[in-house]
């Protein structure tokens, strides 16, 4: 290919990556998403900028990652901290607009209002509805695709050289549409406004709601008017009735004060906090220690086979953890499960390792340490190595045995170079949610709480608890926890950063 | 170290040795028991832990095919486990292809280039990979929740929007293959550009061969970080053929329909190519596991 051939091509992508680009844009900001569209056209620009202009040429390598760290990563962190100042949960997941819309959506039927047997007739790909009242006055809808989204249709009259109807569908297929069917509502030529009232009947229907000039909105039923709360994020009668569907609203710091200073939450909080850093701690103890022990034994000249054993000592590392997890899941089983049955022929202990609070946190602790040793094997066998001969060499012949070897000269010089990546293992399994989640879920639970939280809950699956397992699903305070958790992480590894920093600095 | 041993040593070593083979032994218990269990009939079998009859209907079932027990009864495979495994493949594989292209080009241009705020950048970098995907769990699944109600096959229930929640985490990345491409000499690429190549030629066809070990050894570390990851997989998919393995084979230990036996051959099933890949890379990731960051 020539040159020019090359720069025309290369001219012509770039065009339509912008085109493209552009018709995001737009689509996004028709779709009333102002400020998201803003974001994406100065992503669009600055991209366009980056690889046309010359002297930004280094940030066309850096483009594409920062931007995949920035929207999959910053992003959701900057998202968090805002959630949290607000009300999000399942009641209150639409924005004020939509929850507005909704009660305008509302119908009611109309007392003796008339109705209409209904028939639903293919139309090639769409659906025409056919309905017709006791006088037999027809009237058929024009095709639709009946997809989704609340809508209204003129109906008309069928004209005289219109082409017959198809033959309708079976009830099976009716009731699968039923539902898409329930959204529209046909607008008749006598003026009345008909809906789905039954499997084979639409009835005229009135509006529900009837909006003011002041925004509050009038129920044609029993005429109590509601009116938008912005505190709480509901539409409330005058008694202060809130009727949901609610809506997002800004909440200001109370998802934190729920936190610190109610002490339905606050107490459950402390507890699961104070089991976290005992979980974090003891299990970073001993993966630690017998890491550092199985390290020992693995310098040790005089032991042969040191290479098969420390295959085998990696393999429990090597396993996927969720794997591992849930296998231990099945034989920590009170009932079924195998350990239970070796200890029950050995001792006849027959322990509740999933109801017994503390028992499920000593196998919490177990399983951890199993799957966490290898690591801590492996780093301590590095450190080791760098520890110079002629230490050990002088202590022989001072004859000192292997047991002060091991705390007078080995740990003592692995503390320092170690304790960033202990630190950082405690980090980890602060926010360890999968072992819990596969293990024992959290529970067994506490009785005495309003939101669900478990003995064995770490505050990050306690987290993960109200936002997706909940029926509530208050995102709001779940978030409030994340941004407090994400404060913690932040300490531990500014702790991190300095220590290694020292380390460097001493290494040279 | 040349020393004189006196007795004492080699009964010490005696007792490592056996002191060693039992703590083996410990640690490889679950397995062998996983694997005695997969074998064994029936899914409640509490009887002797070495099966006495050999059965393969947890096998058979795991491998799709319905199987046939003794008293007559048809039995069909209740879960799609390499259904699962080819899901989490598949989205391990791209994710990990995808950061691999991004992070070796974001290196680069750390490495080698000079330009504005770049310190502030990598610091940044640095920052960021601290902290956890789960605390943004809210804000990920509110994400791509709206993202999917523009473009479906990027949204919630898509594999799509999960590859795209992989890809963002390549901060550690970046910095492993930086920290290689300083140990080749930049001579070799100016003398490229001196022939005559642009500054892409020079990355793309001097440098980038020069650095495929580090490309491998990241490249492993993502696949294995895509196929290991539970949280996010857990709240983006949720239809029973759309999971990853992660978060589908857990559904075998409900309490309500406990499938111990079905989930035994399950889990060595598709667990034991994982591990294998795992013991062949092991060679590799080992230096950088010892270099930073923990399995997670």
């Amino acid at each position: 290919m020539s040159s020019s051939m090359q720069k025309i091509s290369q001219q012509l992508i770039s065009a339509m990556v912008v085109l493209f680009g552009l018709y995001l844009v737009a689509k996004i900001y028709v779709a009333g998403q102002f400020v998201v569209a803003l974001a994406c056209l100065a992503v669009l620009a600055f991209g366009l900028f980056v690889y046309t202009s010359s002297r930004a040429y280094p940030y066309r390598y850096l483009f594409p990652g920062l931007i995949a760290t920035l929207v999959f990563v910053v992003f959701p962190i900057v998202y968090t901290f805002t959630i949290s100042f607000t009300n999000y949960s399942s009641r209150n997941l639409l924005t004020f607009e939509r929850a507005r819309q909704y009660f305008l959506d509302q119908t009611y039927t109309v007392e003796g209002g008339k109705s209409y047997a209904f028939t639903l007739h293919h139309d090639g790909h769409a659906f025409r509805v056919r309905l017709e009242d006791e006088q037999s006055t027809v009237f058929v809808s024009p095709p639709l695709a009946l997809y989704k989204g609340p809508i209204v249709v003129e109906a008309q009259a069928p004209a005289a050289g219109d082409a017959p109807l198809s033959e309708p569908v079976d009830t099976k297929v009716l009731i699968s549409y039923l539902p898409n069917l329930k959204l529209v509502s046909f607008h008749l030529p006598n003026g009345q406004l008909v809906s789905v009232t039954g499997l084979h009947q639409y009835g005229a229907v009135s509006k529900l709601y009837q909006e003011n000039a002041n925004g509050t909105l009038t129920n044609q039923q029993d005429n109590s008017v509601l009116s938008a709360n912005m505190k709480t994020g509901y539409f409330e009668t005058a008694l202060g009735e809130q009727i949901t569907p609610g809506f997002t609203v800004q909440v200001g710091w109370s998802q934190y004060s729920k936190i610190f200073s109610d002490t339905s939450f606050s107490e459950p909080f402390l507890r699961i906090f104070m089991w976290t850093v005992t979980f974090a701690g003891l299990t970073v103890l001993f993966a630690f220690s017998v890491g550092i022990v199985l390290a020992v034994l693995m310098d040790w000249d005089a032991l042969r086979f040191r290479a098969v054993y420390q295959t085998m000592f990696f393999i429990p590392y090597t396993v996927p953890a969720f794997i591992s997890i849930l296998i231990f899941k099945g034989l920590f089983n009170q009932n079924t499960g195998e350990i239970n049955q070796i200890l029950a022929l050995l001792s006849g202990l027959h322990p509740a390792w999933f109801s017994t609070p503390f028992l499920a946190k000593v196998m919490l602790l177990i399983v951890n340490t199993w799957l966490g040793f290898p690591y801590m094997m492996v780093v301590c066998m590095g450190l080791i190595k760098a520890i110079p001969a002629d230490l050990y060499e002088a202590s022989a012949i001072a004859g000192i045995g292997p047991i002060t070897n091991f705390f007078k000269i080995t740990l003592p010089l692995i503390v320092k170079p170690i304790t960033p990546l202990l630190i950082a293992s405690f980090a980890f399994n602060f926010n360890n949610v999968m072992l819990i989640e596969l293990l024992t879920g959290g529970r067994p639970d506490f009785l005495d709480t309003k939101v669900p939280a478990g003995t064995t809950d770490l505050l990050v699956s306690f987290t993960y608890r109200i936002a997706f397992e909940d029926s509530g699903a208050n995102f709001g305070l779940a978030a409030a926890i994340s941004t407090v958790l994400f404060l913690m992480v932040a300490v531990l590894s500014l702790i991190n950063m300095r220590l290694t920093k020292v380390n460097a600095q001493e290494a040279r | 170290m040349a020393i004189v041993l006196d007795k004492s040593h080699r009964w010490r070593v005696v007792f490592a040795h056996i002191a060693i083979i039992g703590f083996i032994c410990l640690i490889m218990f679950p397995f062998l028991m996983i694997f005695s269990i997969s074998i064994r009939p029936g899914n409640f079998a509490t009887g002797s832990i070495i099966p006495q009859t050999i059965s393969l209907e947890h096998w058979a079932l795991a491998f799709g095919f319905s199987y046939q027990g003794l008293d007559g009864v048809l039995m069909e495979p209740q879960f799609p486990v390499l259904l699962w495994l080819w899901n989490s493949v598949k989205v391990a594989l791209i994710s990990a292809l995808i950061g691999v292209v991004l992070s070796t080009t974001c290196a680069y241009a750390f490495a080698r280039m000079k330009f504005m705020f770049k310190n502030h950048m990598m610091n940044g970098l640095l920052l960021i990979q601290m902290f956890p995907t789960v605390l943004a769990l809210v804000a990920i699944y509110t994400i791509f929740d709206r993202i999917g109600s523009y473009v479906s096959w990027l949204g919630i229930e898509s594999h799509g929007g999960l590859i795209l929640a992989y890809t963002g985490g390549i901060a550690v990345h970046i910095w492993t293959i930086k920290g290689y491409f300083e140990t080749v000499p930049v001579e070799i690429e100016e003398a490229a550009k001196v022939d005559g190549a642009t500054a892409f030629q020079a990355f793309r066809y001097v440098l980038l061969p020069m650095i495929v070990p580090i490309l491998m050894v990241v490249f492993l570390l993502a696949f294995i970080s895509g196929i290991n990851e539970y949280p996010v997989a857990s709240i983006l998919l949720k239809s029973t053929d759309n999971l990853t393995l992660a978060v589908g084979i857990k559904n075998y230990l409900y309490p309500q329909k406990y499938l111990w036996g079905d989930f035994a051959a399950a889990a060595i099933l598709s667990g034991l190519p994982i591990t294998v890949v795992f013991l062949f890379a092991q060679k590799w990731m080992v230096p950088g596991l010892t270099a930073g960051g923990v399995k997670g």
